[in-house]
């Protein structure tokens, strides 16, 4: 279940995080990574924010935000989900793999199933290539995936 | 006497169930009441017999391999604790073939000991390099490591010394030593289980960089895609800082050196050093024009060297054995040893590393063994997304950046992904240019705009749309793309989707298939 905070709320531990980042070299993915692991999302509240503690405009902390893969603009399912599509992947049969994953949950790459279980993402190697296809469920590694062991992940996800 | 079991904690171990099978082990040495203890290693690289179970014997380290928890309680009726024999036993792991004919320099520790464990980094020469480091002037150690012919692993080839080189003679107030840990190309895991399996050589070639050169501070950029590398590799940071390797005085000396580890956002660009430096500094990670060059104006705007993880975790052994020692490995200008990364669909894949030297045909027919499918191999990859794909009639070609070129290809960072009959290469080729839409950073229109142009041409291929005059138009846009762009993203894509058209022209003929059905 989703704990809802307010707009001041956020915008407070928004500015802690920044605040306790802002002095290190190179500040702004470490004060991203940080909003994620907060909200699961990066709010869009926290640009000003971060705009205002590190002295860049708002299109500029937008336009960061939005060159990374891995920072969502909304929250995500409880889990997530990905699965390899590079190439060691695809030599044993990740296309397929992906589709299955598609089919078993319903919903498309980036999307999340309407319960808000999981979200399903693509990911360019996971490191995994020599026990392909790989997936991650939640930062867990799972190697040599085919249709029993999706079948098993997803199965023990709390839908 | 306490015996020692070794399950390894590397990624792709417990990617294949390694967890649970320490759990097993642990519920029997508990239940049996016996005296033992289980060591998490790092890998040996063997995935084909991952999770690679090992005990110590008066005679050496005996193997048993893959098991499943439920193979457990019978190794232990089997007595595997006194190495017996058990259908999974494999013998002395150092005598199982694949180990055997490696020749291990860089990875001589990883899935040998403890990767947190600085007894045992001690214990098998680690520190070494670095203690005869400070007691060095710096322009020995940039001479030692010139001298020994290495060049950057990451994909590149620049000579290492002269990196080195470069930024020790620049003046500034700040110099930075950055590892380039942002492994994304498919097909490579050589940084990963370095930084899961053996952290320290990381940390210490790290610091012998920064003595060389008058850099003080490190930072190591990996992916967020490594969750288990990050760990592993904070917490030896930690443990080297509070045994003064790392800090105010490393070692004693009068060299400050300190690092940390920073994690990137899913950006595959972020791999090219230019983007990454940006990236580092907190910015889109988009490519720099060249020059500066990152040497002299690198992070912040400082003198920076930016080395792989391999090309960083060699650095030790060449400065503990010397530099003739690692140099007399090799072939040509290729000078050393190479971690080959042996993928796909392979019979027997893994890290395999050695002189090199080997033909792509040893490596992926006798080493490889052929694919785990057991159908005929088709085409191999070499050198990740990047990288060029190789007909068997190539197969004759020595693993040596000069060789590799020369034909057309690359090494990158030695990944190899192995495919079978089944492979469709003009499907390849379209998913190149995909990549590399997907994946560019923007700035140069070559990649930007002629990687979409790519995958709308190779699609008219596909359909049979004027395909000679399209497959001419793929041609001149990659002569584009491979001269025009920027950095290797947009420059290098041309390499997979010019030798899947060169050598399986059967594969961007029209389909039959599709001419019957009209």
């Amino acid at each position: 279940m989703t704990i809802r905070i307010t707009a001041e709320e956020m915008t407070q531990r928004s500015r802690d995080i920044v605040h306790d980042r802002k002095h290190i070299e190179g500040p702004m993915l470490p004060i991203l990574h940080a909003l994620q692991a907060e909200f699961g999302y990066v709010p869009d509240i926290a640009k000003q924010v971060i705009a205002d503690e590190l002295n860049l405009s708002r299109a500029e902390v937008h336009g960061v935000i939005t060159f990374y893969p891995d920072f969502r603009d909304h929250p995500g399912g409880r889990h997530v989900l990905k699965i390899c599509r590079a190439e060691a992947c695809q030599s044993m049969g990740s296309d397929d793999l992906a589709d299955r994953a598609r089919r078993l949950l319903g919903v498309d790459f980036h999307q999340t199933t309407p319960d808000d279980a999981v979200t399903l993402e693509p990911v360019y190697c996971l490191g995994l290539c020599a026990c392909a296809p790989a997936a991650m469920l939640d930062g867990e590694v799972y190697g040599r995936v085919d249709e029993h062991c999706l079948s098993d992940i997803v199965g023990r996800l709390n839908r | 006497m306490t015996v020692t079991i070794f399950v390894p904690r590397d990624a792709a171990s417990l990617a294949l169930g390694a967890e649970k099978v320490a759990t097993a082990i642990a519920v029997e040495i508990a239940a049996r009441g016996l005296d033992a203890r289980i060591v998490r290693n790092g890998s040996r690289g063997m995935f084909w017999l991952e999770p690679l179970v090992e005990v110590r014997t008066d005679h050496g380290r005996v193997a048993y391999g893959p098991v499943t928890p439920k193979d457990v309680p019978s190794l232990f009726d089997s007595d595997f604790l006194s190495g017996m024999a058990h259908p999974l036993c494999l013998g002395l792991t150092k005598e199982i073939p694949f180990l055997r004919q490696q020749t291990r320099l860089t990875f001589s520790r990883c899935g040998v000991t403890d990767p947190l464990s600085l007894d045992d980094y001690r214990h098998y020469q680690g520190l070494k390099g670095l203690e005869k480091a400070i007691a060095m002037p710096s322009a020995e150690i940039v001479a030692q490591v010139t001298d020994s012919g290495l060049r950057g692993r990451g994909g590149a080839g620049f000579p290492t010394g002269i990196k080195w080189k470069t930024v020790m003679e620049a003046t500034a107030d700040q110099k930075y030593i950055v590892c380039n840990a942002d492994e994304g190309d498919s097909a490579t895991f050589a940084d990963r289980m370095i930084m899961e399996g053996d952290p320290f050589v990381l940390i210490e070639g790290m610091a012998i960089a920064g003595i060389a050169t008058g850099a003080t501070k490190g930072y190591i950029y990996t992916r967020s895609e490594y969750p288990h590398a990050i760990a592993t590799m904070r917490e030896a940071i930690g443990i080297a800082r509070e045994a003064g390797i790392l800090g105010p005085s490393v070692l004693g000396s009068a060299h400050a050196f300190d690092m940390e580890v920073r994690s990137g956002a899913g950006a595959y660009v972020c791999g090219e050093e230019t983007s990454l430096l940006n990236s580092l500094e907190g910015k889109r990670g988009v490519v720099r024009a060249k020059p500066p060059l990152p040497a002299l104006q690198g992070f912040l705007g400082r003198p920076t060297v930016v080395n792989n993880v391999i090309s960083l975790a060699s650095i030790p052994v060449i400065m503990d054995r010397g530099a003739s020692f690692y140099k007399d490995f090799g072939m040509g200008r290729s000078r050393g040893t190479i971690p080959i990364q042996i993928a796909g669909n392979v019979k027997y894949g893994g890290l395999f590393e050695t002189a090199f030297g080997l033909s792509l045909g040893e490596i992926v027919d006798q080493i490889g063994g052929g694919t785990v499918t057991g159908r005929p191999v088709k085409a191999v990859q070499v050198g990740g997304p990047l990288g060029a794909y190789f007909p068997r009639a190539l197969f004759d070609t020595p693993f040596d950046y000069e060789a590799f070129a020369a034909k057309d290809g690359l090494i990158g960072h030695a990944g190899i992904t192995v495919f079978d009959d089944t492979a469709d290469l003009l499907k390849q080729a379209r998913f190149a240019m995909e990549f590399c839409a997907l994946e560019s950073c923007g700035k140069c229109t070559p990649c930007r705009i002629g990687s979409t142009r790519g995958v709308e041409t190779v699609d008219r291929i596909a359909r049979g749309i004027e395909p000679e005059k399209n497959k001419a138009l793929l041609a001149d846009l990659c002569n584009t793309m491979r001269y025009g762009s920027l950095c290797a993203l947009g420059g290098f894509t041309p390499y997979p989707v010019m030798s899947a058209m060169t050598h399986f022209p059967e594969d961007f003929a029209p389909s039959p298939l599709i001419e019957a059905a009209e």
